[in-house]
Order: structure tokens, then C-alpha cells, then sequence
């Protein structure tokens, strides 16, 4: 931009999260004193109505070209302030955010002086990025108008058929030859006690009858291509390999149960089950008798190595005891636990199992039961908290309480689509709040126990959640790509490659290209950067030997300006540059 | 990033959400962003539901209103959205596709169109009044703005403590309006808005413990709810974020805090409120940022940390930051009425002993019940309730989201008890449903 900067700026007091601890009223003045600064004001909440509207006004009455705001993380606010200042008709890539919260207050809260100072810093470095900051261009990417959904269990198969009803073509891959996921294992479903297989039969119905609908089982995928709007997914199935386009993914691969080999007595085989090999029994009508039965809790989980707590498995606990109880009055049937977790309605089911005679006996995790084995025999020792003291069951069924755990292919599909596990190993969304099924990567969703375990009904609506976040990119018929890239400079291009092999987003490759120079023809590879898959992370920027790349936003010149800035105080800085 | 004119359609359906807490406005900026027009309608002056009023958020201790802050000027500045706040829903006639509901919206006597929220009108206004968005620990003015992130920014005069409009007299606010916003002669008016699909999501109320004399909640200064406790912990709050205790204001040493105040209690609610055990575990963590030397000790039932995250930040919780877990339900807060030191009595169920501990403040972890006026929104919109006064699903396990009036969906907490990521799925949730109905094509 050639015309001279005028630069606004806003300060923010952020009630006391900034003013508290920051003078204000003097990095406005200081603001002032900087060149290229031409309109200083302080918000109480910059963020707020007034705020925004403080600042459209003042691009207008002052003729601005630049705007600051010093408050907050440009994580959460960056968009709502270019917003406003392109509502005021300013590009808005011309605004800057300069941190003086996370950055400055709330790390400093007992030296204001020190903060104040510090404030100034930032805000005279971010004037001195800001005068020589450009407009920038969103690439608008067409949409292709489908979906693929991942696993056809009861959350795929959800989103699958809401996405469909929304009016849009959805293909499913399932890796096993039939859909259902868990619930084809499950015997009955809480709350209610409907039987898994009905309700199964009835999604799978809705889904085969769908004219939007196609479903493709014992499929795995290999290669996934492409970015929101325009993915190619490469599907194996037993027949042939299928190349599917579509405009968004939906990860919906569910979980795992985890087998407890070696703890509590456990084999694989014999009368010590897990919840899914008790749900078995009981569907395939093989328990006949029982006098006994000892569920024992969080085995496996909540404590070291698999630290979290599995959400589910003591309501999957309290519905098959009841189930037991209900089948076999007379039979003794003990919950050992370290905390029951029937979480909001489930209260109810906790307080009828009861009532119905199960057992609720607290375990201390420094103090976990015993069991053992001995043939046909088995016994289980529990410290009763309560009572102070050791008691002893010797049940029929041992039954374990072990978490989901994530599938073991969820590295391989974390790779392909680009999008991170957790610490857990299940899929980790774009905020744990705020965006519980989105990925920080544009076009994938997320839902079900593949991002953390969930229930039937949680999964259901995690499956229509997914379905509308999906939703709006196809209903749109398009989708406004990031502005800030990277650009290749291809006359100091070297065309080593360097970038394309450093390249996380698969963003950079390598072009042939016809070079002529000085009357001779040839041919070479130049670097090109696909501004749709770039992110603008600055990897290639920092690896290229030949300084060829260069980052919108992030130019070189913008990064010495705001170092010098740091480097040399002074209401000049501006100049000094240039100069 | 939305902006102005970007999301267009060529037939633009209208769909109703009721309620401005974070599942609404997820349902709203959801249905918008695809090209949907949205009436948001919120009971109370500004939309931001109880996410607006909370400190941090836990597992990550995000600050809940600058996360939230954000989605609320989206929804204000949104070309697809109009936001009736103070305004409620009085009828609801026709079917799914074509719904005509009635829509009261409430005098607030300030003139929306010219209001700037400038406050020069608090600021001269005589009438102070508990303020109930700080959990009544400080006083508003009656003419106010619940706080400054309020969207709308728009004034509004409570016309129960208003003097000009209880007595006749002053009418300072209208004098030093300079935009002339002020109208004492507003009266309530009606709108009738045509729209494909409903979507409520009323959230939930705060459970008062004041009749639960065991805990001596309103008779002992330094027995508190928690939601007063967030006020207090937050550095906008009434107190600047200190924590103060009676009779001298110091920080308090000992904090108790206690679960299931109303929940988990057959005489009052019974179902588990899901957010309080996580609650009481941030605002322990908070306490500790704030203060090195406070000891928090928490009372539990089950200490029910079962979403992403939970069960490790429980343990941090203790490992980290000295919260001392102690399983039981308390009989009694007794006050030492010099001191006003609290004895919090309890069951130690691993010693087997009745046992007393000295605090300087208890934090009572109310229930989170079913929203005031959830019975009559139910009967207005034709839908039914649960036995706890919760939204009933038309199908608890396989349609959470749809009542038993076909267009008409709940998400949030009104549905059933959930945390904000829980809301916030439920809410873009709902939203997909209204698309399929408001779509036609399937319903």
C-alpha cells in the first residue's frame, strides 16, 4: 500500500483484567506519541457493542487505513475485529491484535509498572508491523455436494442420515461387512431397556432405504487427498479400490472395548467377562442360572496408563445388573466401585437397581478387590470401606467394567486426514468447549465414542451435531479459504524441494517449469504452494535456503519492523525503518 | 468470519430459537451461517444465558466470556439473525413448515432503535437493587445493562424498582439521555413471526437452599452458592475476583465445598446435575490461582468426573493444587457467630467417625433445576415435560432432540443435564434437525 499509514488504536481495559494491572490511560498516551498513530482511544470492553462500534466510527471520522486493538488473544477475538473493521470498509487483513493480556496483565499482575511498560512495547511493535501491513485476498472455494462418513456405527449412521435429509448425497465406509458398530455386540440399551437389535435394525433400515444414502461395508480407507470442498478418499473394499469425491468427512469410527488379559483373573475364556462378553450371554440366552454375580469397576481405567475415566461404564454396569437381578430374583449381585458415575438422569437407573436389591460396594483405589481363580472356584476379596473391613463374594460371573479405548487404527487415519489424537489416543477436537465436533481442520467432523466414549444417545447427538456443523459448507455451495499463505518468489526459486518435504499440510510441490534466461531455454522444478491447502504456518518460509517464500501477513520486512520496534524505543520507530 | 451479506440463499426459511444461553446461540449461528433467518427470543435483557456469569470453565480453564463473548457479537452482528431480548413466546400455532408464533416483547421503556448503551443514564439513576447478575453480592442501578458485554447493548428500566414508574417522581434517566431513548410510556407489544421450526433451549434455574436450614444458606454470612462464587472469584465480578469472607473482608483460609445442595436428593431433585463435581474442582483450582495459602476441601457424593478430560483434572485438582476430596454428604454448617467461622459436621466414611471441620467459607453446590416458567413454555408450545420438569424427548434413546410436536426441538440443558460442550453439540444438533424439516424434502 503506498498511501501513508493512519494507524487507529484501541485499548482495551477489559474491565480489570487489563486495567487492573496496567495503567491505561498511559500507553494511551504513549500510543499517541507514535508515528504513524493518528487516532488513540481506550474501551472498557473493545469487544463489546460500543467497542465495535467505537471503532467503525473512528475509521470513518479519521480516515483510517490501520487498526489496532490491544486486548486479548487474537484466537478468540481476531475474527469479531475484522469483522467490524471490514464492516467499516477496510480490508481486514489491515488490523492487527497486540496481546497486552495473556501477553502482559495477567502474567504481570503484581508489577504494574513493569506491565504498563511492557504494554507500550507491544503496542509500538504492533504499530510498527502494522504501517507496513497489506490487504489480503479469502480464496473462495467451490463445494462439492456430498458427504463420507467414516464407520456405520449408531453415530455415523445418524449424521449419515441427517446430512442425507438436509438434501445431500452421503456415502458411508464401514470397515466390518455389516453396519451397527457396537450395538451388533450390545444386548439391551439404557434407559429403557430397548433391545440393541431393534433399535440397530431400525437406523440400518432408515439407512439402506435412503435415496441419498449409499453404504459401502468391508471398506477401509487408504488415502485421503484434497481439502474442504474437494476431498478425493480412496476406498478399499474386497472387490475394488473406489476413489470417492466429496465435500466433507465425518469421523465416526467408534471405540473399543479394552480386554483386561491378566487382571482380576481375566483369560478370555471361563466365567471372568467383560461387559461386551456378558452382554453376549445374555443375548445369546446361554447364562441359565445364577446365584452370584460381581461386577467390578474401572478396570483398566482411572489410574496409571489409562488415566481417564471411561463416562459409560458404570450406567452399562447398573443396566445389566438390573437385567440380572430381574432375571434371577434370588441371585446376590455386588457392584464394587470406586465411585458410581450415573450421571444426570442416569440416577434414576442407579436408585431403581437399588431398590431392586444390586449391591453398591465402594472400593478404595489403594485398596482394589481381589480375585482369584481356582478352577471353577472363584472368589473376590473387597476391603469394605463402610464397615472397616475385609468381606469375600465366590460368584458365578465375574464381570470387569473396562473402558473404551481407542482403535488402534486411528494413527493411520489421524495421518491420512491430518487431524490430531489427544494424550488418550482418541480423536482430539479443534475446542474442548466450543467446537466439541469440529477439527481444527477445515471440512472434518467428528463424533461418537472416536472422540471420547459416549452413549447410545450421546452418540446420537454428536451424529446430528456433526450432521449440521457439515452442513453449512454444503448448503453454502462453498467456503471462504484462509487469506494468510505463502507465496513462492519463483525467480529465487532454486527448486530444491526443500519445501514440498516440510510442507504438514501437503500444501507445497514441485512444478516443471520453462525457464529462459539469457537466450537459453530450459527446463527446472519451481516450487508452488497451493493457497487453498496452505495454512500459513511459515514452515516452508523458515526452511527454503533460498529465501524464495514468503508468508502473507508475515513478510520479512513486517517481522525486522516489529524486532526493530522492540530493539529501538522511541516515538520515530516508523521512520527509522524506512529510512 | 462472517460478514456482512456473505451467507445468502435464494429462499430464505425462518426458524425460532428460544432461549440466548450458548446452546441457543450455537442453534442460531448454526442455521444462520447456512443461510437460515433466525429470531433469537431471550427472556432477559441480553442473550449469554449462565455461561455470561461464570469465571472460568473447566477442564482448560478457558475464560467463559471470552469465549463466549465472541458468538454473542456474531449472533448481534449476524445479517440472518434478529435477537428479541426481553421478549417472550406466547402462542405457537400451525404445523412443522409453517409455525406462526406470538411473541411478547416486554416494555423495557428504552427506545432500542436510538439506545447507544452509552450508561449516562446509570450513572444518574438514584434506585439501587440487588444485582442478580452478580449473584446479588453488589447492587445495579434500575435502569442498567446486565454487564458491559451485554448483546443487545441496549438499556433497560426495571419496572419494579424503576421510582418514575413506581412513584411518578424523578425521571433523571430521561433527562440526561441524550439520545432521547428513554419512554416511560412503552408499552408491551406483540409481533407474530412466521417460521419453519422451533428450537428451545430455555436452559435451567439455580436450586435457592435458603430452606435447607442445615447449611444455614441466608442466615450465615460466609455460606455461599457457588454461582455467588463465581461472581466473587471473577476479576469483574463485584469484588475485582477476591475472595472475601465476613466480619474483615480477608481471604479465606479454609473453603468447603459442598455437593449435591438440592441434587441427588429425593426431596428435592433427584437427578445428578452433571457439572457441579467439575465445578467445585475449578473453582477450588481458581481459589489456589488466586491465593497460595487457601485450602480447599471438597464434600462429595460420587465425585462424577466422566467427560473428556475430567478424571485427569480431578486428579491435578488434588495433585497439584491440594483440594482435598472428602467423601460424604454434610449434616450441618454450624456459625461461630463471633468468629463467623463455619464447622462444616460430616461423616468421614473412611475413618467411621462424625467428624467437624473449621472453614471460613462453605460453597454450596445448588442443583440446577428446571428453568422458571419451563411448565408454561411446555403448555404454550404443546410439548411435554419429564418427571423432573425437564423438556421431554419425543424418544429419550433414539430422537433426544425432538418433542412430540413434530418441528419443535429442545437441546441444551432444559433437555436433560450436560455441560457446555454437551449444549453446544445439542444445539448444533437441533439445528440439523430444523434444517431436515424446515428443508421439506424429509421430515
Amino acid at each position: 500500500m503506498k498511501d501513508e499509514p493512519r494507524i487507529g488504536v484501541f485499548v482495551c481495559h477489559c474491565g480489570t483484567n487489563i486495567g487492573g494491572y496496567v495503567d491505561v490511560p498511559s500507553v494511551v498516551e504513549y500510543a499517541r506519541t507514535l508515528v504513524g498513530v493518528v487516532h488513540v482511544e481506550r474501551n472498557t470492553y473493545t469487544c463489546a457493542d460500543d467497542g465495535l462500534t467505537a471503532i467503525k466510527k473512528a475509521i470513518k471520522d479519521h480516515n483510517l487505513n490501520r487498526v489496532i486493538v490491544a486486548s486479548c488473544t487474537p484466537r478468540t477475538h481476531a475474527p469479531l475485529f475484522r469483522s467490524a473493521v471490514a464492516d467499516a470498509g477496510l480490508n481486514p487483513y489491515l488490523f492487527e491484535l497486540v496481546n497486552i493480556r495473556e501477553h502482559c496483565s495477567w502474567v504481570h499482575m503484581k508489577e504494574k509498572e513493569a506491565a504498563t511498560q511492557k504494554a507500550k512495547d507491544l503496542i509500538r511493535m504492533g504499530v510498527a508491523r502494522t504501517a507496513l501491513l497489506e490487504p489480503q485476498e479469502e480464496i473462495r472455494i467451490s463445494v462439492t455436494p456430498s458427504a463420507l462418513v467414516i464407520g456405520g456405527g449408531i453415530a455415523g449412521m445418524t449424521a449419515a442420515l441427517s446430512i442425507a435429509n438436509q438434501g445431500f448425497k452421503v456415502d458411508i465406509v464401514e470397515k466390518d461387512s455389516e453396519m451397527g458398530g457396537m450395538l451388533r455386540y450390545l444386548n439391551d440399551l439404557y434407559p429403557g431397556g430397548r433391545k440393541a437389535s431393534l433399535v440397530m435394525d431400525e437406523f440400518i433400515g432408515k439407512v439402506k432405504n435412503h435415496p441419498k444414502i449409499e453404504v459401502h461395508t468391508s471398506s477401509t480407507i487408504k488415502k485421503v487427498d484434497g481439502y474442504i470442498g474437494n476431498f478425493t478418499v480412496s476406498v478399499q473394499n474386497e472387490k475394488v479400490p473406489l476413489d470417492i469425491k466429496t465435500g466433507i468427512i465425518v469421523v465416526a469410527t467408534g471405540a473399543d472395548e479394552f480386554k483386561p488379559v491378566n487382571l482380576y483373573g481375566y483369560s478370555g475364556s471361563g466365567n471372568v467377562l467383560t461387559e461386551l462378553e456378558l452382554e453376549e450371554r445374555l443375548k445369546n440366552g446361554s447364562l441359565q442360572k445364577l446365584d452370584s454375580a460381581v461386577f467390578i469397576q474401572c478396570v483398566g481405567s482411572r489410574g496409571e496408563g489409562r488415566s481417564y475415566c471411561s463416562r459409560i461404564c458404570c450406567n452399562v454396569a447398573i443396566k445389566n445388573s438390573k437385567l440380572l437381578k430381574q432375571t434371577f430374583p434370588e441371585a446376590d449381585i455386588n457392584i464394587l466401585h470406586n465411585g458410581i458415575h450415573a450421571y444426570g438422569t442416569y440416577e434414576k437407573m442407579y436408585r431403581e437397581a437399588q431398590e431392586l436389591g444390586v449391591g453398591f460396594r465402594k472400593y478404595s483405589k489403594e485398596k482394589p478387590p481381589e480375585v482369584t481363580v481356582d478352577g471353577e472356584r472363584m472368589r473376590v476379596k473387597l476391603y469394605h470401606e463402610l464397615m472397616g473391613r475385609e468381606i469375600e463374594y465366590t460368584p458365578d460371573i465375574i464381570v470387569l467394567s473396562t473402558p473404551l479405548i481407542p482403535h488402534p487404527e486411528n494413527g493411520d487415519l489421524s495421518r491420512m486426514l491430518k487431524v490430531p489424537l489427544g494424550q488418550d489416543g482418541f480423536f482430539l477436537e479443534a475446542h474442548v468447549k466450543l467446537r466439541p465436533v469440529d477439527f481444527a481442520t477445515d471440512g472434518i467432523f467428528l463424533c461418537g465414542s472416536a472422540r471420547a466414549p459416549a452413549d447410545i444417545i450421546e452418540s446420537i447427538n454428536q451424529g446430528y451435531s456433526a450432521a449440521s456443523r457439515a452442513a453449512i459448507p454444503l448448503m453454502n455451495g462453498y467456503v471462504q479459504a484462509e487469506a494468510i499463505t505463502a507465496v513462492v518468489d519463483e525467480t529465487k526459486c532454486i527448486g530444491c524441494g526443500y519445501c514440498a518435504s516440510i510442507c504438514p499440510y501437503r500444501a507445497a510441490s514441485m512444478n516443471e517449469k520453462t525457464v529462459i534466461a539469457e537466450e537459453v531455454t530450459y527446463l527446472t522444478k519451481k516450487s508452488y504452494i497451493n493457497p487453498v491447502l496452505c495454512k500459513g504456518c511459515g514452515t516452508c518460509a523458515a526452511g527454503c535456503p533460498a529465501g524464495a517464500i514468503t508468508p502473507n501477513h508475515f513478510t520479512l520486512p513486517q517481522i525486522m519492523a516489529t524486532i526493530k520496534a522492540f530493539q529501538q524505543p522511541g516515538a520515530y520507530i516508523y521512520d527509522r525503518i524506512k529510512a | 468470519m462472517p460478514h456482512a451479506g456473505r451467507w445468502q440463499v435464494n429462499e430464505m426459511k425462518s426458524v425460532l430459537v428460544i432461549g440466548g444461553g450458548i446452546a441457543g446461540i450455537q442453534s442460531s449461528l448454526d442455521l444462520a451461517n447456512r443461510g437460515y433467518h433466525i429470531y433469537l427470543v431471550e427472556r432477559e435483557p441480553s442473550i449469554g444465558g449462565h455461561m455470561a456469569l461464570l469465571d472460568k470453565t473447566f477442564p482448560t480453564n478457558d475464560c467463559s466470556m471470552c469465549i463466549l463473548a465472541p458468538k454473542m457479537n456474531e449472533c448481534n452482528a449476524h445479517p440472518n439473525i434478529d435477537i428479541l431480548s426481553y421478549s417472550e413466546v406466547m402462542d405457537l400455532s400451525g404445523n412443522a413448515g409453517d409455525f406462526t408464533a406470538r411473541v411478547q416483547r416486554k416494555a423495557r421503556y428504552i427506545n432500542e432503535e436510538k439506545c447507544t448503551g452509552c450508561g449516562d443514564c446509570t450513572a444518574r439513576c438514584p434506585s439501587k437493587v440487588p444485582n442478580e447478575y452478580n449473584g446479588n453480592l453488589d447492587k445495579r442501578k434500575s435502569i442498567f445493562l446486565p454487564y458491559p458485554q451485554a448483546v443487545p447493548r441496549v438499556m433497560t428500566i426495571d419496572r419494579e424498582h424503576c421510582i418514575y414508574l413506581t412513584k411518578g417522581k424523578c425521571g433523571n434517566c430521561k433527562k440526561v439521555c441524550n439520545a432521547g431513548a428513554v419512554d416511560y410510556e412503552q408499552k408491551d407489544t406483540f409481533v407474530d413471526l412466521n417460521v419453519a421450526a422451533v428450537i428451545v433451549a430455555t436452559g435451567f434455574d439455580m436450586f435457592d437452599p435458603t430452606h435447607m436450614q442445615e447449611y444455614g444458606y441466608g442466615k450465615y454470612a460466609n455460606v455461599i452458592t457457588a454461582m455467588e462464587y463465581e461472581r466473587m472469584i471473577c476479576a469483574s465480578g463485584p469484588t475485582g475476583g477476591h475472595l472475601e469472607t465476613a466480619p474483615d473482608k480477608e481471604h479465606p483460609g479454609k473453603i468447603a465445598f459442598i455437593q449435591c445442595v438440592g441434587s441427588r436428593d429425593l426431596q428435592h431433585n433427584p437427578y445428578c446435575c452433571s457439572v457441579c463435581c467439575m465445578h467445585a474442582i475449578k473453582e477450588s483450582i481458581l481459589a489456589r490461582e488466586h491465593y497460595e495459602d487457601i485450602k480447599p476441601y471438597i464434600f462429595y457424593t460420587d465425585l462424577r468426573a466422566v467427560g473428556k478430560g475430567f478424571e485427569e483434572y480431578a486428579v491435578r485438582g488434588e495433585k497439584e493444587y491440594g483440594i482435598k476430596y472428602i467423601r460424604g454428604r454434610p449434616g450441618q454448617i454450624i456459625e461461630d457467630a463471633s468468629t463467623k467461622k463455619l464447622t462444616v459436621w460430616y461423616d468421614d466414611t473412611v475413618n467411621r467417625k462424625v467428624k467437624g471441620l473449621e472453614v471460613d467459607m462453605a460453597v454450596l453446590c445448588t442443583s440446577l433445576i428446571p428453568a422458571k416458567g419451563s411448565d408454561k413454555l411446555a403448555a404454550i408450545l404443546d410439548i411435554e415435560l419429564d418427571e423432573y420438569g425437564l423438556y421431554k424427548s419425543r424418544d429419550e434413546l433414539t430422537a433426544p432432540l425432538d418433542t412430540r410436536r413434530p418441528g419443535v426441538f429442545i437441546a441444551g440443558y432444559c433437555q436433560s443435564p450436560k455441560d457446555i460442550p454437551e449444549s453446544v453439540a445439542q444445539g448444533s444438533g437441533a439445528a440439523a434437525r430444523a434444517t431436515e424439516v424446515a428443508g421439506g424434502a424429509y421430515i
